[in-house]
Order: C-alpha cells, then structure tokens, then sequence
C-alpha cells in the first residue's frame, strides 16, 4: 500500500495541503514508479521500508534531544541491531540494503558505515585469498569492526603527502607502523574514535630502505575482549563537529607498531619475506570503486535535496503570511514568485540529480563488467567526468538545501524542522572523497586534455565529444560570432546544444589562457595555477551540459501524458533557469541575443506560475516517510503548529519548570546590585 | 609590531613561538597592522580601550569558552546566564556606563555568547513606548535586575506580518484591567530570546480590543514568572522552544496566556492610551519608536553580524598559510594553500566584503546620527530614506556575511567541518542573521517599494533623497573601458554598478506599470514583478556598498600605504560583483564580451596581488585567540598541535564508552573464541 496513502487516512489532513493534492494534474504514484525505476521496485521499497518503521525494536527517542555521547550509542545499537536483522530476514541485495539501511539511520551517518562500506569491500578487492581467510569471515561477523585510515590531520587531498611510515623489517618478517609527526596523526576516519578494534592503515611503505609510496596494511588497533587500545597505539575521537554527531571520528597514533608481514594487502603489491618489493600490474584499476563512490555521492546530493524540497514546499502551503490583496485573508507563502522563485528551480534540479544518480550507478555497473573483461579504455573518461559531477551536484545541492532552510524563515532555524540536520549531515560530501575544487580540475585536466587532441587533429569520443565540432570552427573561426542564433528557448534538445555550446567555449576559452601563461612563463605548473578559475568554470559548464543532457533524454520515456507535460516543465526550469544564472556565458558567446535572455527571465517566470498547483504532488513523488524526513515543518498531514508545540515541551531546558541556573545565577545577581 | 603589543597574558599564543609559515606572512606586509587597526577602531583610544577590556575578561576564568564546543544545550545556556550576571558585576565594580563603549566590547570579546541579551531589548522597548510614569516605575526594577524582560512580539503563526498576529488584550472598564489571551496554538508567542527560562516580565504585543473594536497592535507590559520563586504566574504556559542550528546558549522561547488580568497601567501608553471609561486616545507620532527600530537594526549589523564574517576570514586566511598541500611544483615542498588560485578567489573576496562593509557601517553610523539630530528637532524628513537603506543592507549585509562565512569555512576542507575550527559557530550564528529582523526578501521589497517611488519621481521631474539622486542621471549606455587597466579605475566600475541598478529597476518599474495598464490589479502585478524587484533592489545596495567604500578609500588620503591596500580591496570588491554577475551587465550591452575579459582578467590579478597582504589584513581585525576559539585561526598558527590537544579533552574520550559494553561487546566477544 502506498505509504502515502496510509497516512491520508490517519488524522485529519491540513485543509491546504488536502486542497492541494486533489488538485494535482497527475498521478504523483506513477511519477514514484518512474523515480524507483519500476512499481515492482517501489513496492519492494516500501515493504523494506515498512520492516523498519513497523519493528519497535527501533524506536528511538527524537535525537535532537540527546547529547553527543548518546546519540553515538543509539546510533551502535541500531546499526549492532541492523546487522542481524538483515541477515534474520535475508536481506542482501545492495539496492534492499541501502533502504532498509536510510530507514534505520534515516540520512544520518553511522558507526559502522566504514566498516560496511570500505573496511569489507576493500578486503574483497585488495586482499589475498589467504587474507580473505583470515580476516574476511571475522569483519563479516563483526567480530572484526574495521575502518579505513586514509586521511592525516596535516594531509587530507594530496595522498603522495601522508606520512605515516610502515617499514619492513626481515629480521622479524613485520612492518613497523609509526606516526612520525603530529600532522602525521590520522584524523577523521569514521568509526575510528571509539568503535573499531582493527583499521586499514594506509602508509608509504619502506623496504630495503626504500620508499615504494602508499599501501595499505590491516593493523589491530584495539584488544579483542575489553576494548582497550593496544600498546603502542593512541586512538580517541576527534570531538564536536557541525554534524555527524552519531559518528565517532577518530584520531590513531601509532608508535612504533609491529604488525606481521601477512597484514600488509597484498593482492597487487607485495613484499616478499626477504624485502623484496613487486609492484602491482595497474593502477586504473582502483578507478572503478571511486566512480561508485562518487554515484552514492551524486545520489545522495538528489535524496538530500529532495527532502529539504518536500520539508519548504509543505511548510509553505500551510504557512500563511501578509497580504497579497488587501482585505483578502493571508496567502499561502508558496503564493509569492519569490518563495516560487527560491524553490521550484531547486524541485527541478532534484530530478535532475535524481536522473545523473541513476545514470552513474548504471555506469559503473556496466564498466564493472568491462574491467572484468580486461577492457579499462572508458575509464579515464569515467573517473573525470564523475569527479566533476560529484563537485557540481555536492555544492548545488549543498547551496540549494540552506535555501530550503531560509525560505522557511525563522522556523527552519529550530531543528524540529529537520533542515539545519540535512544541512549539516550533507556539506560534507563538499570536502570529503575529494574536495570539490580539486575534484573539479582533475576533470579540467581531462577536458584540456581532450581539447588538445582535437586541436592535433584527432577525434574524442564520450561525453567530450562535442569538442570535435571546435575543430571544424578552427577553419573559420570567426563564423561562431557569426552564426545565426539556433537556440529554441522552448525546446529542450535545443536547449542541450545551447548547453554544449557554452561548454565547448569556456573549454576553448581556458585552454586558450593556458597556452597564454605557459607561453609568458616556463612552469606548466605555476600557468595551471593562474588558469584555474578559468579551468573551474569550465569543468562546472561542462558537468552543467551533462546534467540537462541527461534530464532531457529522461523525458523521451516517460509514457504517461500527464506526467510527462509535468516532467517536461522541470526540464525547461532546470535548464532555462540555469541559463538566466549564467546569462553572461550565454550572451559573451553569443549563444543568446539579448532579446532573447528577456524572453528566458520571462519563460522561468511562466513555468514557476506553471509547476505551482503541482508543488504538493511533485514532492510527495519522492515518497520520503514522516519518520524519515525528521522534521515537523514537513509533516505530510500538514498539523504543523500544535506538532512544534509538542515537540518544543520535550526540550532539554523545560526538563523543570524553573531551571536551576535561576537558584544559582539570576537570584544572587539581585542581591549584588 | 604585532608581537609587542599583545600586552602578553591575555593572548595564549605569545608565550609560544610562531609558526614560521605564518610569520613569514607579517614580515612582508605593505602598511602598518598597528595603524590600520586603529583606523578600524575609529582611533587610537579605542584600541586602547578595546584592548583594555580584552585583557579584564581574558584573565577572569569564568569568561573561559573552551568548553564551549563539548556543551550540551543545557550547559551552554547556564554558562551564558553564569557570564551575563558576572558582566554586571564587572560594570558594577569598575563603574562604566551602561551605554559606554566598554560594553560593546565585552560582547565583542565574548563572541556574544552572553544570556538575556533582549533584556536590553525590554528596556529600550518601554524607553521608546512607555510614558514618563512608566518608565519611572521599571526601568530602575530592569537596571537592577529586580526583573528580566523579553520582547514578545513573533507568534508561532506570525512573523513578518504583524497586523495578523493573534494575541488579544481586552479592556474591561468595570475592572480597569486588560485579559490577555492566547486563543489558539498559533497565536502563541514563539522565539522571543530569554523568554523560556529567563525572563520574569515581557512587553506583549497584543490586539487590542475595547469594546468589541479592534485597535490593531499594542504593547502591555505582563509579568509571566515569580519574582519570588520564578515559577509561571497562573494562566501563564511557557517554555523553550527547543534546540536549534546555533543559539544554544538564548533560551528562546514559547509562552501562553489564558486570562491574563494586568493592570489598565501597564500598557505602553507613549503614543495610544485607554482611557479609565474606555475611550481609545492617540496622541503624537510614533515615528521615534520607528527610528528606534532602524538605529537597533543598524547597530546588530555592525556589532553582531560583521564581526563573525571577519572572524571567519581571520581563521580561514590564517589556516591557508599555515595548511600546506599538494605540489605547485615537482619536487618543491607542498604549497601553502593559499598560494593556490582557486583558493585566493575563495576567500579574498569575502575579506574584501568584510571591509567594504565595515566603511559601510560607519557611513550608516553617520547616517543615522544626522537622522538623528534631525528629529530631536522635529524634522522626519529623512526617515523614509533612512528606512529603506537599511532594509535592503540588512538583507544584503547579512547575505553576504552568511554566505562568506561559510565560503570560509569549507575553505577549510574537513577541519572547517570541526567544531574545533570555531567555523560553524560562525556559520550558525550569521545564518539566523538572514531571517530575524526582518525576512530578507520581504526587506528587499521594501527597498524596492521605495525605489519604484523614487523613481516615479525622477520621471516627472520631483526631488528624489540623495541615495537615489543617481537614478536621474544620464550615462552614454557604453562603458569607456579600453584596457584591462581601465578596470581600476573607481569611476569606471562605479559607472558600471550605476547603470546596471538603473536599468534593473527601469525593467522592473516599467514591467509593473505595463502589467497595470494591462488591466491587471495592482497587488497581482506587484507580486509578478517581485522577482525583478528583489533583483532591482539588490543591484541598487551593491551600487551603495561599492559607491560608499569608494569615498571611504579616498578619504585616506593622509594614509598612503594603508590606501594603498584598500583601494585594492575596492577594486576586488567591485569587480568580483561584476565576475559573479556577468549577465547583468552584458545584458544591454553596457559592458561587452571583450570588455568582461578585461575586467576578468584585472579580477583575477588582483587575487595574487591582495594574496601577500592577506595575513596582515586579517590581524589588524585584532581578535584575541580567546574571542575566535578556534583551533585554526590562531594568532601564532600552532594549528595541529592545538587541534591534537583540544580534541583530547572532548568528553567523548574523557567518559567512559557505554557503548562498547552494551553493544559492541556483545557483537566483539566470538572472535576471543575463534582467533
């Protein structure tokens, strides 16, 4: 049953929002069905769904209501309990893990993430089959809780940086694991501070007194039994932060830790008992898991934005405020253009992200298949073009979830609106699995790159293959100012080639300040470096063609009439509404005249008069659970007000009527002045 | 030097060396720290004063924050109350005035981490509204603390639109008492900082009622708690509103009245009284209390909200000298992230901003003195003009405090992301700047009601206030740059930032008025142009801004060096608007596409060229280690050292794990068995 629906029945439904849903020109199921890819699938979703939200084993009190200390200890025992109740009910398809998983800790960070997601995965894919034995069945068990200590407090981007040192030593056959400095110290990996009993260390490796760079080596951090870390190693969490209040990120210093040759991964590399070094065959070959990391992130930017979406959207249909006639009662706020204006084109950018989710996961699942057939040609293309979407996506929404906040005013400040914890448990994607400034020049390097081919006379193929027109226009350059504007603002495949278009200029046009620099100065690096604004906003005008491209061929399968026409207008806002943020690109180049950057203002103004009296159905499509979206604002009967109430009597300071600060503070003050 | 002048005890970091990285970065600086500092301060005697202060509440333990970050809400709001009442004993004890500068001070040393700040509010609140008699009878009770008042004016449903709050005070003349009352969940008071725990009396802004008739909004003054026991007077429900982003440490809060009977007295009666029979008076202009509001807006700009967009640029610009990452060159040791591009375009003009609106916020101190002076004598002239500044400079001084901020802190990769960094504490607190004290967008739209009418008046030819007098002026529809040079020049980009508000609001103005001759009513136009009108008055604050730090950098004159720098800043400023708004200004082809190259290009010069004075600019903020509490920003850069030790005293590693014992054990305990 639609979960949805099983809410309509409960208590009374807000008259607005009532009003609302039986106004929608379509049926807001089928657009569900399309976003989960199939009704089988949604049915399955929310039968998985409902293990969790029916099972009393994980209730909980509301967490914006416990300290730190507790947070962390309801989010272990909700991950100890996940654990076995996934293998009671013998759940183990990845997609049915990840709901049962987001209905458990509902978006929120926890501390078994990594050992789920990177301390077992890289066991698979870099351990011998030996070590498979050893270690593989125990971290399955979790009898082994690992995590992966990557990052240094000094070191975090650059891996060629880190520090810690494990040197070989034959005479006993171990490594010798050790923290030379205070910026060597590892600092941030979750589940590190308090959970984990082993980790996998990443080191530069010494051997024959020689450094063969970074390898990764399981080391036991803490003894099985009472917990305690062993001899030799410091390990402690790192303390407050924005968010991740559930997650113990931790800290490891490791003095002179020995650990047995066999601990060092060595299904790639190795080191033989003598010392002696042999190097892995390729290196491409750990592309494959950061292009499915970097999907979860893209996929992550889209959930995240949507529920910050649904949570404005519902607010401001039961909101009301001012006058728009005088004399007339107070207008919903989503009856403003300038509330429509904050938050439809982010509805849009939503789907879209949704769509570029998709699209990586498919991807990654398809070159899986081809690197296990040896073929490894798509993948540079691949790891560029998803660095690049992963900082696009990871900043718009990041951006896009703080005006979600702000368009609710005052009340999104409080956390029962469930946005300032979206917010906080979501920026980090920004900076974490590569921060997005450098994310966005590796994928620079690869559009500069491809252009150069094309300049050489040879053809690129992908994504980038919209460069091999410039070389035509090599020709005759001048025909580009020339040539008659082609851009249909009202058709979207128009829109695509108004897209790439811009895109292949800034490509140009950074390509071009590059030569400029290198031909003024010797150092290719210091002219990267003067260029990189420049390579920046070409890498973003390049992901920016990819996400409409990709929204646009979505519509073409859309059977449905009606959710298609809906469809079709968040399509023309995304795109259109990009271009009137980026009207200087459109006009510098001139893709667009002037006259008709006026008709795009103009056209966004339409579409968001035109997607208003769908704004309910559009977001309860996303069919996120009251439990999941966490905020009273966003509650799907819309019974805002007395529900803040309830909440608010639950705060921390109303735990007595009169706090005690008034006995041993306030009272005394009168008596001193 | 910066060194010397710390007056060594209350800045942790000078008994400790420097990190060369850092101090490499103040040898090199093109102007004096020490004289830009007091050119900040508004002299030399302030410094001194600021400094003084800075030393008093540095050295007393009780204004300690170091803790500050492991607190639960709890702990924070009884550490606030705890260093608000010691504030009081400090006034008392070294006599300063209640309005003297040292008071700003205080707070500006403390972060603004002090309990009932509203309770000035109160105070200022029944100043401006209450009669004589009033003011007479509790003001002495609040300078005392005998009681603590809140201002309870948002509701639970209302916030901007205070002709629909809910609240109901109803006069009955056979009793000479008003009832208050709260008559549904919406119509609670919700919000009003130091009302849920702290305060014992609130000024209530109700309907008032009188036979039957409404009078619209006024002000009672209502006793909620005990001044015994602190217990809620009966019929009273109030509590905290519960946690929320940042502001743990003010006890927001909610507060019901069922019946409530005060006195006839107790309404603030300055300007609309009742009468013992009833009879409803009006009397004078509330325009004072109006003017009020303005100067309190302008105040929390300079006071509350600026200063955390310089602390953040101070913590940030600090940590990218001392942050090293990554090779510029093969085999050269890492660079110092701040010596890359991206980075410089991150965080230089944000401190850009930071400057642009300090020179602003003395232009609005000055402003609103003359305003001032004006209406002591009866002249509102400038009242209008005054109002409309400053609600679309709140809106956009607050967005763009917010925004670099946070620019700063991801500036910081993950450590930006600790608590420790002291950067989301700085976050939160300027997030919250956009929506109190006026929605930003409804702000934005009464500057833009106002410049609508102004520019009405340009077109038939009326006198218009002098920050709109531009409006009228004609400009030849094409910049005169030339060369990428010409893109410093302050005429150029001001001409540049003139046009575009110009025409902005000639699109919108003409829009609107198309729409109603159109036959469409008036409010349903205004509301289809609110898009362009919220755009209109943004460019016309950022013409403001830019015009005003202009004049600012040309009255250093006597300053050579230290204009120097600024008039870097200025340009940055200016033309790191026109970078992020490009189409704005090709749009008309005002600025065309070779032009938007120069400009670009002398943009991006800048960056390298600020990028050596970066430290300097920040130290002359001159904010003690104490008063940033952040683990990157301090004054001496021992940034991992301190990062290491603060974190160890996080209480997650001084308690005992129980999760380990119920949970983890349980999950840990077959491997002794197996291996």
């Amino acid at each position: 049953m639609d979960t949805a629906a099983a809410m309509d029945t409960a208590a009374a439904m807000n008259a607005d929002l009532r009003r609302e849903r039986d106004a929608a020109s379509f049926d807001r199921g089928l657009l569900t069905h399309l976003l989960d890819g199939s009704a089988e699938r949604t049915r399955r979703r929310r039968e998985i769904e409902a293990l969790v939200l029916n099972d009393p084993d994980f209730k909980h009190e509301d967490l914006n209501f416990l300290s730190r200390s507790q947070r962390y200890e309801e989010a272990i025992r909700k991950s100890a309990l996940l654990v076995m109740k996934l293998r009671k009910y013998g759940i183990a398809d990845p997609d049915e893990i990840f709901w049962f998983k987001s209905s458990v800790h509902r978006g929120r960070p926890e501390p078994l993430d990594l050992h789920l997601g990177m301390f077992l995965p890289t066991l698979l894919t870099q351990a011998t089959p030996e070590q498979q034995d050893r270690f593989f069945m125990p971290a399955w068990n979790l009898e082994i809780v690992g995590t992966y200590a990557q990052t240094e407090m000094g070191h975090g981007t650059h891996l060629r940086g880190l520090e810690t040192t494990a040197t070989y030593d034959p005479a006993t056959q171990e490594f010798i694991l050790h923290s030379p400095t205070v910026t060597s110290i590892k600092w941030w990996p979750g589940g590190l501070g308090k959970t984990s009993n082993h980790a996998i260390v990443l080191a530069q490796l010494y051997t024959q007194g020689q450094c063969k760079g970074l390898h990764a080596f399981i080391v036991p951090i803490r003894q099985l039994g009472t917990h305690e870390p062993l001899p030799g190693i410091t390990v402690g969490d790192i303390g407050p932060k924005f968010g991740y209040d559930e997650m113990d990120n931790g800290y490891l210093k490791m003095d002179n830790f020995r650990i047995p040759r066999e601990n060092m991964l060595m299904k790639y590399a190795k080191v033989e008992p003598d010392g002696t070094y042999v190097k892995p065959l390729s290196d491409k070959l750990t592309y494959g898991t950061m292009v499915f990391i970097r999907s979860i992130i893209v996929g992550d930017s889209a959930r995240s934005l949507a529920r910050a979406c649904t949570i404005a959207i519902r607010y401001s249909l039961v909101r009301h405020q001012s006058e728009l006639k005088p004399g007339e009662p107070e207008p919903q706020i989503l009856d403003y253009q300038t509330q429509q204006y904050k938050l439809f084109p982010l509805l849009a950018t939503s789907y879209a992200f949704h769509f570029v989710g998709v699209y990586m996961k498919n991807t990654y699942h398809r070159i899986t298949g081809d690197i296990n057939q040896g073929d490894l040609s798509e993948l540079p293309e691949l790891h560029a073009l998803t660095a690049g979407l992963k900082a696009f996506t990871s900043w718009t929404a990041n951006a896009g979830i703080e005006e979600c906040r702000m368009s609710c005013g005052g009340h999104g400040y409080s956390r029962c609106s469930g946005l300032p914890d979206i917010y906080v448990t979501f920026t980090p994607s920004c900076t974490y699995e590569g921060e997005n400034t450098v994310m966005m020049l590796q994928t620079a390097r690869f559009l500069v790159k491809s252009y150069t081919q094309v300049r050489s006379g040879q053809l690129v193929s992908g994504t980038v293959s919209y460069l091999n027109d410039l070389s035509e226009q090599l020709i005759q350059p001048q025909q580009v100012a020339a040539r008659p504007t082609a851009v249909h603002i009202n058709d979207p495949a128009s829109l695509v080639e108004g897209y790439k278009l811009r895109a292949s200029r800034l490509v140009e046009a950074a390509a071009k300040n590059l030569q400029t620099e290198l031909n003024r100065r010797k150092s290719q690096e210091d002219a990267w470096n003067r260029t990189s604004v420049d390579l920046v906003r070409a890498s973003e005008a390049h992901c920016h063609y990819v996400v409409v491209k990709l929204f646009v061929a979505q519509l073409s399968g859309i059977q449905d009439p009606a959710v298609h026409a809906v469809m079709n207008n968040l399509c023309l806002l995304y795109a259109l509404y990009g271009i009137s943020k980026h009207a200087g690109d459109f006009l510098q180049m001139g893709i667009l005249t002037d006259a008709q950057v006026t008709q795009v203002y103009q056209h966004v103004k339409e579409l968001l008069a035109a997607v208003r009296p769908d704004a309910i159905a559009l977001v309860d499509a996303f069919d996120f659970h009251d439990d999941h979206l966490g905020s009273v604002l966003g509650r799907y009967d819309g019974n805002i007000y007395e529900n803040m109430f309830e909440w608010a009597k639950k705060s921390p300071l109303n735990k007595t009527e009169v706090h005690e600060s008034f006995h041993k503070h306030l009272k005394p003050l009168q008596a001193k002045l | 030097m910066a060194q010397t002048r710390m007056h060594g005890y209350f800045r942790s970091s000078s008994s400790r060396d420097v990190n060369p990285d850092l101090e490499a970065e103040r040898k090199t600086a093109s102007f004096s720290v020490e004289r830009l500092t007091t050119i900040l301060d508004g002299g030399a005697e302030n410094t001194k004063t600021r400094r003084a202060v800075d030393a008093i509440i540095h050295s007393d333990p009780v204004f300690n924050r170091e803790n500050q970050y492991f607190q639960t809400q709890n702990e924070r709001y009884e550490a606030a109350v705890k260093r608000a009442v010691h504030v009081q004993e400090k006034i008392h004890q070294m006599g300063w005035s209640e309005n003297g500068p040292e008071i700003q001070y205080f707070n500006r040393a403390l972060a603004g981490e002090l309990a009932f700040p509203i309770h000035l509010v109160f105070k200022n609140s029944i100043l401006a509204l209450g009669t004589d008699e009033q003011i007479a009878k509790w003001i002495p009770l609040a300078d005392q603390y005998r009681i603590i008042g809140t201002y309870a004016q948002t509701e639970l449903g209302h916030g901007t639109f205070l002709r629909g709050l809910e609240t109901t005070a109803t006069f009955h003349v056979s009793t000479q008492e008003f009832t208050l009352n709260t008559p549904k969940i919406s119509a609670m008071k919700w919000w009003p900082g130091g009302l849920g725990r702290t305060a014992s009396h609130a000024v209530i802004f109700a309907q008032l009622y009188v036979k039957e008739k409404c009078y619209g909004i006024h002000p009672f003054l209502v006793q909620i708690r005990s001044l015994r026991d602190h217990s809620p007077a009966p019929g009273v429900i109030v509590g905290d509103i519960g946690p929320k982003m940042s502001f743990e440490h003010i006890d927001n809060g909610y507060l019901m009245l069922q019946n409530i009977n005060i006195p006839r007295e107790n309404m603030l009666s300055r300007y609309s009284q009742v009468l013992p029979d009833g009879t409803y008076v009006k009397q004078g202009s509330d325009k004072m209390n109006y003017f009020t509001m303005i100067m309190t807006r302008v105040d929390i700009l300079s006071r509350e909200v600026l200063p955390n967009l310089l602390r953040a640029c101070t913590i940030a610009i600090r940590y990218s000298v001392v942050r090293r990452q990554s090779e510029l060159k093969p085999g050269d040791p890492e660079a110092k992230i701040l010596d890359y591009q991206t980075q410089q375009q991150k965080l230089l003009p944000p401190l850009a901003t930071g400057y642009a609106i300090h020179f602003l916020s003395v232009y609005l101190d000055e402003f609103c003195s003359k305003g001032h002076t004006a209406i002591k004598q009866g002249n509102f002239d400038l009242l209008p003009e005054l109002h409309a500044l400053t609600s679309g400079l709140k809106a956009i001084i607050t967005e763009d405090c917010a925004a670099g901020a946070e620019v700063c802190r991801r500036a910081c990769g993950g450590h930006g992301y600790s608590a420790l960094s002291g950067l989301p504490f700085l976050y939160t607190k300027l997030a919250a700047s956009c929506t109190y004290e006026g929605e930003n967008t409804v702000l934005l739209l009464q500057t833009a009601r106002f410049l609508v009418k102004c520019f009405g008046a340009v077109l038939s030819g009326q006198p218009v206030p002098a920050s709109v007098v531009y409006l009228s002026a004609v400009d030849s529809g094409k910049c005169q740059a030339w060369t990428k040079m010409d893109f410093l020049k302050p005429d150029i980009y001001a001409e540049a930032y003139r046009h575009r508000a110009t025409r902005l609001l000639r699109n919108a103005a003409s829009k609107l008025q198309a729409l109603v001759q159109s036959g469409a009513e008036e409010y349903e136009a205004w509301n289809r142009c609110t898009v362009q009108l919220v755009q209109a008055a943004k460019a016309h604050c950022q013409y403001i801004i830019v015009k005003n730090f202009i004049d600012a950098v040309e009255q250093l004159r006597n300053e050579a060096e230290i204009q120097k720098i600024m008039k870097h800043l200025c340009d940055l400023f200016a033309l790191h608007g026109i970078f992020s708004n490009t189409g704005d200004f090709l749009h008309d082809g005002y600025i065309s596409g070779d032009q938007m190259d120069m400009a670009t290009a002398s943009y991006l010069h800048l960056l390298a060229v600020i990028r050596n004075d970066a430290v300097p600019l920040v130290d002359a903020f001159d904010f003690s280690d104490e008063s940033l509490n952040s683990a990157l920003g301090s004054y001496d850069g021992h940034v991992y050292q301190r990062l290491y030790e603060w974190a160890q005293k996080s209480p997650t590693n001084q308690q005992v794990n129980r999760a380990y014992e119920k949970y983890l054990k349980p999950l840990f305990q077959n491997a002794l068995s197996k291996l």
